[in-house]
């Protein structure tokens, strides 16, 4: 849960950025970096191989003012997609107060996907979090590749797959472009400072 | 885990940690939670380290080396030091979730950083447990 301290009226929010790899987490928190850099006061912090995969965790804290008179830090983190780092990826989930799903709207991709969330909902069980009672947002990233011609999930497939039982908002985006890059990052931190402050409550 | 604490338990902790380590020349201390959270720090006002970046790192690191122990056997291995040209920094477990951060200059034996750690150690788990049973 989310740290709150009294003394400095301070809440430490963690949201993490989960997926299939080569789905575009990293990117995600690259163009929010670049968008508010004159916001966020620090580096972006990545831990990549030397093929520029994300081989521990990207972070970056990010300062959002103040919800009933507490400063909120959001933490943003994104984990490795790639199926051999479980166990970073479970390293990465301890703590965690909101999710954004990053799901590849690529048709080739639609098997990762669901494997990706499986897995989520695995090693969230590992904290004994439910993925049914976390605050979660899914986004279908890469849409701008239509216009190159390959062929993507239709919007009703990713839904099907992903959101029949999750029933959480869903945003079509390209990180890339940053189309709902940002709309995704304040619909997760709306619903996650939600749950906190029903949880203080 | 879900904990809080009060502001007389922060105000304790960080008492503890400027008395027993920053007053006897530690440059930058901070105590964390396993999910990188800050929960107290303190530093000899001379120096400015991102320390939101550090206890994310640290919490990520700790982590790692605590899975590398448990595959070779170990049940965990409780601290970590790191040692540098100019800063060393050097990490020690607190009950099952939090992280005590010590950076120090080579002003400072690690044998004597060790012993006070360990003092500070005690004292904090202290009120860290009395957080946490009630």
């Amino acid at each position: 849960m989310a740290f709150v301290n009294p003394k400095k009226k301070e809440v430490q929010v963690k949201i993490v950025y989960y997926g299939p790899g080569r789905g575009g987490k990293t990117t995600n928190l690259e163009y929010i970096y670049q968008k508010f850099s004159s916001r966020i006061k620090t580096e972006m912090v990545t831990i990549k191989t030397h093929g520029d995969r994300t081989l521990f965790f990207d972070f970056l804290p990010f300062d959002i003012g103040k919800v009933n008179g507490y400063d909120v830090k959001i933490q943003l983190y994104t984990v490795p997609g790639q199926v051999k780092y479980n166990a970073t990826r479970r390293l990465v989930l301890r703590g965690v107060d909101g999710i954004v799903f990053v799901a590849d709207a690529m048709a080739v991709r639609r098997e990762k996907n669901i494997l990706s969330l499986k897995n989520l909902q695995q090693n969230l069980a590992n904290y004994k979090k439910s993925v049914f009672k976390v605050p979660i947002v899914l986004q279908y990233n890469k849409v701008d590749l239509s216009e190159q011609g390959i062929p993507l999930l239709p919007i009703e497939t990713m839904d099907k797959d992903l959101n029949s039982r999750l029933k959480t908002a869903s945003f079509p985006a390209s990180a890339l472009t940053g189309t709902n890059v940002v709309m995704t990052m304040k619909k997760i931190i709306s619903m996650t400072m939600a749950a906190i402050i029903n949880e203080l409550k | 885990m879900s904990y809080t604490l009060g502001q007389e338990q922060l105000d304790g902790i960080e008492e503890i940690l400027q008395r027993d380590l920053i007053d006897v020349g530690v440059r930058c201390v901070f105590l964390i939670d396993m999910a990188g959270n800050i929960i107290a720090n303190r530093d000899n006002g001379k120096i400015k380290h991102d320390v939101y970046s550090l206890a994310a790192l640290a919490a990520g690191n700790f982590g790692a080396v605590s899975a590398m122990a448990k595959i070779i056997g170990e049940g965990e291995f409780s601290l970590l030091f790191h040692k540098g040209k100019k800063e060393n920094i050097h990490f020690n477990k607190i009950i099952t979730e939090f992280l005590l951060i010590t950076i120090f200059s080579n002003d400072i034996s690690l044998g004597f950083l060790r012993l006070k750690v360990n003092e500070t150690v005690e004292k904090v788990k202290q009120v860290l447990e009395s957080v946490q049973a009630s």
